[in-house]
């Protein structure tokens, strides 16, 4: 016999236990089905809404359609901002079934050295989210798109994408009056409307591109589409089609403006020539200029540093934002503000020794001739340049009415209309002296400021814009270089017009006007070689600025330091007097002197109706050595 | 040693000496059959849906589980008998060919789970399913019952063996699927309730040791199930979207082949281990509903005819095969629908792929071979 642990088999237990058990199961089953059917009615009943959205959400996309960004055109409707459709690589990484050979085939059909491989290992792997396309390469050249689409078929995941890009067909001459569009940053993105700019990229930085960005972009549209889960459209569901930006035309010529730059012969300087009645800018050029395409497909650092280092300062704009001392070019304006302030007459006899001293002091103020021009009136005084009469006509007014009058002209205000980033100069007196150094004003200093030099600062297009002014016997209109936004006109009044610069006698503009043409043709005219023979009648007048220290960060040579040590000279003018059509600013850095035959050229260039601007050969800077200017 | 004695007495003497039907004379159960049919076609037009209205992959699909089904009725023709005879062989065999796979099998995926031999592809652990069951109930066949704490020590090393093998291929899945289906014959063979109790909470205890042991993505699936919402992009996505086209089918569903989630591809495996949320979106609550009748009818049947089994053997090995399908059903749609982690584990007959289906279908056969089978029994 076995031991009692040894039981033996009981069939009829082994049945009731496993239908027992078999019971359990059952009940347990149908507990699990219940909680599985519960889950399912949760999901399906309860929150259906919940996750029919979601479901709606996952297949429905609103696609932005950005609007196509207007076209810049000069007064002639020259083309000179346009958009070009450009090519760009991209590559969905869950489409591509081996990466490595993939992205070599890639390298190696674009005929591209083999280390950017690893350039574009590292942008495929840029993306948010799965299925969203990583930017490989932008621009692709037509030969690119060729070879790509021949091998195509080796390439799955591989799209070639168009984008329409800006493109400046004349870059460089238009460079600071265009500015340029740039990819939109972080800083920009959070003070852009999100609806309107969500499929644009590019966003204008400077110039009208940036002045009129409102009217450039345009309005975005968008559709509805249903996309599959790889973000595939499958078909538009709805669709607001966008509003195409407006159309920019400048007042700029740019065959003047070219002229310009050809005159500026490579040197640093700016240019502006306004229309005095319109307030057209015709030129404004600053040299030298930069290649602003670079800009729109994103400037690489070292193209970036190299503009940034360059001594010549290509990206800053001189001629909106260059504040320099304009020298004798204020004489003009100061001798209008001696006669309205009654402090002379034009008429009046001031005798220049060569020198000039203030009342109880030694100091002579030097005329920029040692032996003086003797007897000097108003219209002599403008024509020669005389110093001594200027600083005495500064003594008489003193520095508040010199300063005050001299504002009604813009200077030490910014009256551009739309010139992105125009500075306003300086034009000082006692409370900026005050607020600024907390010091008295010196009697010398308002001598100083009579001669434009010392802490006198003006743009050369507040220049312009003054002569323009004086040319318009001081009825003022902004200057601006929008001439028709889509097809409503940019027209005077602007508003925040300065009020028009009054003065008691219309005799006292003509006093000025005689003055400066004098300069242009007189026996002693300063810039008599440039104003010979003058098909139409031209005031101007010359200016000297004086390099006072040189900029900190700059390395130069011996040569290049004597160089940049020069004077800049300054030049302005209009033509003709009694029907003035242009008014001009020049200034060059360094150059000495000698710069109003640029003036001339450009008022030539204008007026004459025998001038061709277009087809000009390069024009070569008169080597004419003017006598020696103010200072 | 073991005591085993045959009682003559037939459980169901209504129908001795009646004419044996002609469904028991080809071995095959019609209810069983008519619900495989029903669940195979239902799960056929489901994939046609599924696979992007995919002709090609329904027909492969209807092929395989023709053949599948025709293995399932060959192994019908089988005695129980025989069955038993060849257990301690293809359970010797599923051990070898995983010990082969660890030594030697296929690295993909950082797992071993396939063995080659010429032209074939084979997973071992799919025998494991079927061939632990049988060992376990040909053991205790032979052993008083309930089993004593002697029986049940040879009943763990008989289980830990394989499934620590395919634990460490790693395929945790399958692992719990045979362990489950290794568990459901200790279980149904009487296995006292205090023991059951105290292995839970044992098992319970054991947890944070498994999560030690778990590799990298195994613990990311049981984070990614916890919330699914904190990676909505990588490991979430599944999930995320299985419950979005579960819950916006609704009550009716979006009509077949109209389910935008399955369609337009945002549902992943929505073919094979997702098969169950194209359905839900599709076809509803209702379709849902109806999928799950279909299989509660299929265990039911399954476990009436486990409980008409005359021998120990049939009955436990037959038990555990029709729970070890529920197991199935109610893991994969626990996962789908959001109420289980993801584990690879596919819907039993609708999914698309072919191991799983044959096992099942020879699981089905062996149901069949024991309830036809019933008066030829002889030991």
């Amino acid at each position: 016999m076995r031991k009692r642990r040894e039981r033996v088999k009981d069939h009829e237990q082994e049945v009731r236990v496993f239908r027992n058990r078999s019971l359990v199961a059952a009940a347990l089953i149908v507990l699990m089905a219940g909680a599985l059917v519960s889950r399912l009615f949760y999901l399906q009943v309860m929150e259906h809404d919940v996750f029919i959205t979601r479901s709606d959400n996952n297949r429905m996309r609103v696609e932005p359609l950005p609007p196509r960004r207007g076209l810049i055109y000069d007064r002639n409707g020259q083309l000179l901002a346009e958009n070009r459709p450009t090519y760009n690589l991209t590559i969905v990484r869950e489409r591509v079934d081996d990466l490595d050979a993939t992205l070599d085939r890639l390298v190696q059909i674009l005929g591209l050295p083999e280390d950017e491989v690893e350039t574009f290992r590292e942008r495929s792997l840029q993306r948010q989210r799965p299925y969203q396309p990583a930017l490989l390469m932008s621009d692709l050249t037509e030969d690119q798109i060729a070879r790509l689409a021949v091998n195509r078929y080796l390439l799955s995941g591989v799209e070639v994408e168009a984008q329409l890009m800006r493109y400046y067909p004349d870059p460089i001459v238009m460079s600071h009056v265009l500015g340029y569009v740039g990819r939109i940053n972080a800083e920009e993105l959070s003070g852009l409307d999100p609806g309107n700019y969500a499929g644009t990229h590019f966003i204008g930085k400077t110039g009208v591109e940036y002045t009129y960005e409102d009217q450039l972009h345009g309005k975005a549209g968008l559709r509805k589409v249903e996309t599959n889960a790889r973000g595939r459209v499958l078909r538009e569901l709805d669709r607001e089609p966008p509003v195409p930006g407006k159309d920019l035309t400048l007042t700029i010529d740019s065959r003047l403006q070219h002229l310009a730059y050809d005159l500026l012969g490579g040197r640093r300087g700016a240019i502006v020539a306004i229309q005095p009645k319109t307030g057209d800018i015709l030129a404004m050029v600053s040299a030298p200029g930069f290649d602003i395409n670079k800009f729109v497909t994103g400037i690489s650092y070292a193209d970036y540093r190299a503009l940034q280092d360059d001594i010549d300062l290509p990206l800053y704009n001189r001629a909106a934002r260059g504040q320099y001392p304009p020298g004798s070019t204020v004489k003009p304006f100061e001798a209008l503000a001696a006669l309205q302030n009654r402090v002379v007459d034009a008429n009046d006899i001031v005798y220049d020794p060569g020198y000039f001293q203030l009342p109880n002091d030694t100091r002579r103020y030097h005329n920029w001739l040692r032996w003086g021009h003797g007897r000097v009136d108003l219209r002599r005084a403008i024509e020669v340049s005389n110093n001594t009469y200027f600083y005495t006509m500064a003594y008489r007014l003193g520095i508040d009415r010199l300063s005050s009058f001299m504002h009604e002209f813009g200077f030490g205000e910014v009256n551009s209309l739309d010139v992105q980033g125009a500075l306003p100069g300086l034009m000082p007196s006692r409370e900026w002296k005050r607020e600024k150094y907390n010091q008295p004003w010196f009697p010398g200093e308002t001598l100083s400021a009579g001669i434009g030099q010392g802490y006198f600062m003006a743009t050369p297009l507040q220049l312009a814009a003054a002569t323009a002014t004086l040319a318009n016997h001081g009825h003022w209109v902004r200057p601006h270089l929008a001439e028709r936004i889509g097809d409503q006109p940019v027209k005077p009044p602007f508003p925040d017009t300065k009020p028009d610069v009054q003065v008691d006698k219309t005799q006292w503009w003509n006093d000025v006007y005689e003055g400066m043409e004098e300069v242009m043709s007189g026996r002693e005219g300063t810039a008599r070689k440039a104003g010979a023979g003058l098909e139409y009648t031209m005031a101007g007048k010359t200016g000297t600025a004086q390099v006072f220290s040189l900029g900190q960060n700059q390395k130069y040579n011996a040569s290049e330091l004597a160089e940049r040590l020069r004077d800049h000279a300054l030049f302005i003018g209009f033509a003709p007097v009694d029907d003035p059509q242009i008014a001009v600013a020049v200034i060059v850095e360094n150059a000495g002197g000698g710069v109003s035959g640029l003036g001339r050229e450009l008022t030539d260039a204008w007026l004459l109706p025998k001038s061709e601007l277009k087809d000009r050969p390069d024009a070569t800077v008169p080597e004419e050595v003017e006598s020696l200017d103010g200072d | 040693m073991a005591i085993d004695f045959q009682r003559s007495a037939p459980t169901h003497g209504a129908r001795v000496g009646r004419k044996r039907s002609l469904w028991l004379r080809l071995h095959l159960d019609p209810w069983l059959l008519s619900i495989l049919l029903l669940l195979i076609a239902f799960g056929l037009v489901v994939l046609y849906s599924a696979s992007g209205m995919s002709a090609q992959t329904t027909m492969a699909q209807a092929i395989r589980m023709g053949i599948a089904l025709i293995g399932a009725v060959v192994i019908a023709q089988f005695s129980p008998a025989t069955l038993y005879r060849w257990t301690p062989l293809a359970y010797g065999l599923g051990l070898l060919m995983l010990i082969a796979v660890e030594i030697m099998g296929d690295i993909g995926m950082g797992a071993q789970r396939w063995l080659e031999i010429g032209p074939l592809r084979f997973q071992p652990s799919e025998l494991m399913k079927i061939a632990m069951p049988m060992m376990l109930a040909a053991y205790l066949h032979r052993r008083p019952l309930p089993p004593s704490w002697r029986d049940l020590l040879v009943c763990g090393v008989i289980i830990a063996v394989p499934v620590l093998l395919i634990a460490r291929q790693p395929d945790l899945g399958t692992s719990m699927l045979v362990t489950a289906a290794a568990v459901f014959v200790i279980l149904l063979a009487g296995l006292s309730w205090r023991f059951i109790l105290s292995l839970a909470v044992m098992a319970g205890a054991a947890m944070p040791l498994l999560w030690l042991n778990m590799h990298n993505y195994q613990r990311q699936r049981v984070l990614t199930f916890l919330n699914p919402e904190s990676d909505p992009l990588g490991a979430g996505w599944n999930i995320i979207q299985s419950k979005t086209a579960i819950g916006s089918g609704g009550l009716e569903g979006k009509g077949w082949g109209l389910g935008t989630q399955s369609q337009l591809e945002f549902l992943p495996e929505r073919h094979t281990d997702f098969i169950v949320a194209v359905l839900g979106e599709e076809f509803g609550l209702i379709g849902m509903a109806t999928i799950l009748v279909l299989y509660l009818l299929l265990v039911s049947r399954g476990l009436v005819m486990a409980n008409q089994a005359q021998d120990t053997y049939g009955r436990l090995l037959a038990g555990s095969i029709v729970l070890t399908f529920f197991i199935y059903v109610f893991v994969n749609i626990g996962m789908v629908s959001g109420i289980l982690p993801v584990v690879g584990v596919p819907l039993p007959l609708v999914s698309y792929g072919g191991t799983s289906g044959v096992t099942l279908m020879a699981g089905f056969g062996i149901l069949m071979s024991i309830h036809t089978h019933r008066r030829l029994l002889k030991h």
